[in-house]
């Protein structure tokens, strides 16, 4: 017992006595730890906004649209019949994550003059399923279905256009037709390419196509199939195809039911692989970190032969030498090691990483600093000071008594 | 029964080149507890290779050496670095403090390889021992801050803390002037006689030899009593006082 205690208390004061000479071997394990856990963590972050980036065009893995036709037409179902099917289908199968999105044209009075503008009209549940983190304002709540003034999700262009700088003076515009409405705007997205205008409303159930603020009704109709969404177990994909292909065909009437997978397979194996280069570059810095302290750890130890020849007439038996040398090095490098995860802790908090990498589209789900990184990096640094402290503690104990006190 | 007995030891080392190279040859002696003997000997005559193998930091190529009346061939490593902590105190001529470390450090060291109490109370056991060789009030410098005689002093702390019941002194005055010397050989002889502890000491120096109950002169690797000029007799009456 007094033995580890022992041992504890002399490497502690090797490394208390050589301040200097520690600090200095531990540049480099610090660095390298500091390296790594701060690339491993920015590149977590990275790998996240990459798939949530993804997942904005494509939907979130499994992702499962759905569409329907009349075989001899081409044309889309009744639009009410359609509402009432997929309402069935989403109740009887208990589907939460599901959202429906059809695409089609508003007109909407800008300072400029009356602008068509292409307009999306979703269901709330769609912005989870497709990530959508508006810049400013939020997006749409169940409530809006419901409310007067509809609510209307647009991009930046839009609000250019408006020549509304922000949100700030909660600003509405109107929507042409034959009885225009006062749309409400309580968010913004950052999307669209260039000028194009951009706005997302609630979907039909919150009023229908024909109703005051709509479109010209032949726009309508060729923007108008209206495309189911499910968000699905990747696993559940064929039974949930075909079980939505039966149903929805029975209750449509005998309509072509069309479901299809529409995320982009395939982005979590890339991200693996970008995960797998990041740990890979953070290992052979580390590495390099570790012949550092390797290195530093041979030269003292010659430099401390006398030393540990006194001590071993004090009594100090090989494993006590052994275990001096080897604790140094590893209380060392541990210490390094807390400091260097403390100072990733700190630059990745305080680094806009999010900005860099997403256009500042800010994360819907975003990473914590990597638990799993701090800790790997502490054991990293652990072992990197007992393999670099290895040699030198063999050294020690072969060193030679009566050579090592002669002068 | 003695402590220390050697008989017949001798030490020889392979050179490079393959011949034999004897340093000590047929050495007997025989240590009581709490006896003060010296050692006088040109240099390179084999005194410290003799005190090595005395503090078990060496071993003979042939001979007996008993401890206790135990012999000491066969000892397992970690034993003999464990009697050798517990038996024997050093005091080196180079002092080999350790360095950057402050004296109540450096007295404390021995204790790290203790056990239970005398490794706890290891501080304080330190601080008494300096205070017995008159440093008490030098006890946070470092060795680099204090000079020669003092921290032959504190070397001696250091060999006596551990309440050993060997001292093995290997020319402890030799980096040190006469006077100071004289002083530091005189604080030697009465705190190692105070703690009861037998002491071996190791000189060029006839006074510093002198002040042992028993003297030996090594010469070629060959032990043998001193016999000095007009004190024929006292040398061998020494032997059985002893
Ligand atoms: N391992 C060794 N290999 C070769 N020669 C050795 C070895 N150890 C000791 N010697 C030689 O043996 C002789 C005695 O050495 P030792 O250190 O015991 O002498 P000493 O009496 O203490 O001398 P000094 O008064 O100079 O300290 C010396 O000539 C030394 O060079
Ligand atoms: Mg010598």
């Amino acid at each position: 017992m007094t033995g580890v205690l022992g041992a504890l208390s002399e490497a502690w004061d090797e490394v208390r006595v050589h301040k200097s000479r520690v600090v200095l071997s531990l540049v480099g394990v610090f660095l390298a730890v500091f390296a790594m856990t701060s690339v491993t963590a920015i590149g977590q972050i990275a790998a996240q906004v990459q798939q949530e980036t993804a997942e904005r065009t494509g939907g979130r893995p499994a992702t499962i649209a759905v569409q329907a036709f009349d075989p001899m037409t081409g044309m889309p179902p009744d639009a009410e019949a359609w509402d009432v099917a997929v309402a069935e289908l989403t109740g009887r199968y208990d589907l939460t994550t599901s959202a429906t999105i059809s695409y089609g044209e508003g007109l909407y009075r800008m300072p400029g003059g009356t602008q068509r503008v292409q307009t999306v009209r979703v269901s709330p549940s769609y912005g989870e399923l497709h990530r959508k983190q508006p810049v400013e304002g939020r997006w749409f709540r169940e409530g809006d279905r419901t409310s007067l003034s509809p609510a209307l999700v647009v991009n930046e262009a839009f609000l250019e256009a408006l020549g509304v700088p922000d949100l700030s003076s909660r600003p509405t515009v109107m929507l042409g037709g034959p009885t225009p409405v006062r749309a409400t705007i309580v968010g913004v997205l950052r999307e669209g390419y260039g000028s194009e205008l951009v706005a997302y409303r609630v979907d039909r159930s919150g009023g229908s196509w024909g109703d005051a603020g709509a479109v010209d009704p032949m726009q309508a109709m060729y923007g108008g199939p209206s495309t189911l969404k499910l968000w699905v177990h990747p696993d559940q994909v064929d039974q949930v195809m075909e079980t939505v292909r039966r149903d929805l065909g029975l209750a449509l009437d005998g309509a072509q039911v069309d479901p299809y997978r529409m995320d982009a397979e395939g982005v979590e194996e890339t991200l693996a692989v970008l995960r797998l280069a990041i740990r890979g570059a953070g290992v052979v810095v580390l590495i390099l970190g570790g012949l550092g302290v390797l290195n530093i750890g041979l030269v003292t130890v010659r430099q401390r032969i006398r030393e540990i020849g006194v001590r071993r007439s004090f009594g100090a038996t090989s494993g006590r030498v052994f275990s001096a040398v080897m604790l140094e090095s590893v209380c060392a490098t541990a210490l390094a090691g807390v400091a260097a995860v403390g100072a990733a802790v700190v630059l990745v908090r305080n680094l806009p990483v999010e900005r860099w990498f997403s256009d500042g589209i800010p994360l819907a789900d975003a990473p914590g600093f990597p638990v799993a990184a701090a800790i790997e990096g502490m054991i990293a640094a652990t072992a990197v000071g007992a393999l670099a402290g290895l040699l030198p503690a063999i050294i020690a104990v072969r060193a030679k008594v009566i050579d090592a006190i002669r002068f | 029964m003695s402590l220390l007995s050697l008989s017949g030891i001798s030490r020889e080392v392979v050179l490079p080149d393959g011949s034999l190279l004897p340093i000590l040859t047929g050495v007997d002696l025989e240590i009581a507890p709490g006896e003060h003997v010296s050692i006088v000997g040109r240099s390179g005559s084999g005194k410290s290779t003799l005190l090595n193998i005395l503090g078990l930091l060496d071993n003979p190529t042939a001979g007996t050496y008993l401890l206790d009346g135990e012999p000491t061939d066969h000892l397992r490593a970690r034993r003999r670095s464990r009697l050798r902590g517990e038996v024997f105190g050093f005091v080196f001529q180079q002092f080999n403090l350790l360095p950057r470390r402050t004296a109540v450090e450096n007295v404390a060291a021995p204790l790290l390889y203790a056990r239970g109490r005398d490794f706890l109370r290891r501080r304080r056991t330190a601080a008494e021992m300096l205070d017995r060789v008159g440093l008490g009030a030098r006890a946070d410098h470092v060795p680099e801050r204090l000079s020669g005689g003092e921290q032959q002093r504190v070397a001696i702390a250091r060999a006596l803390v551990r309440a050993p019941r060997v001292v093995l002194a290997d020319e402890p005055t030799g980096a040190l002037d006469v006077e100071t010397g004289a002083q530091v050989m005189a604080l030697l002889a009465e705190a190692t006689s105070e703690n009861g502890a037998a002491l071996i000491t190791i000189t060029h120096d006839l006074s510093v030899a002198a002040l042992a109950s028993r003297r030996y002169r090594l010469d070629g690797g060959r032990l043998s009593p001193l016999v000095e000029a007009g004190s024929l007799g006292a040398a061998t009456s020494d032997r059985g006082t002893a």
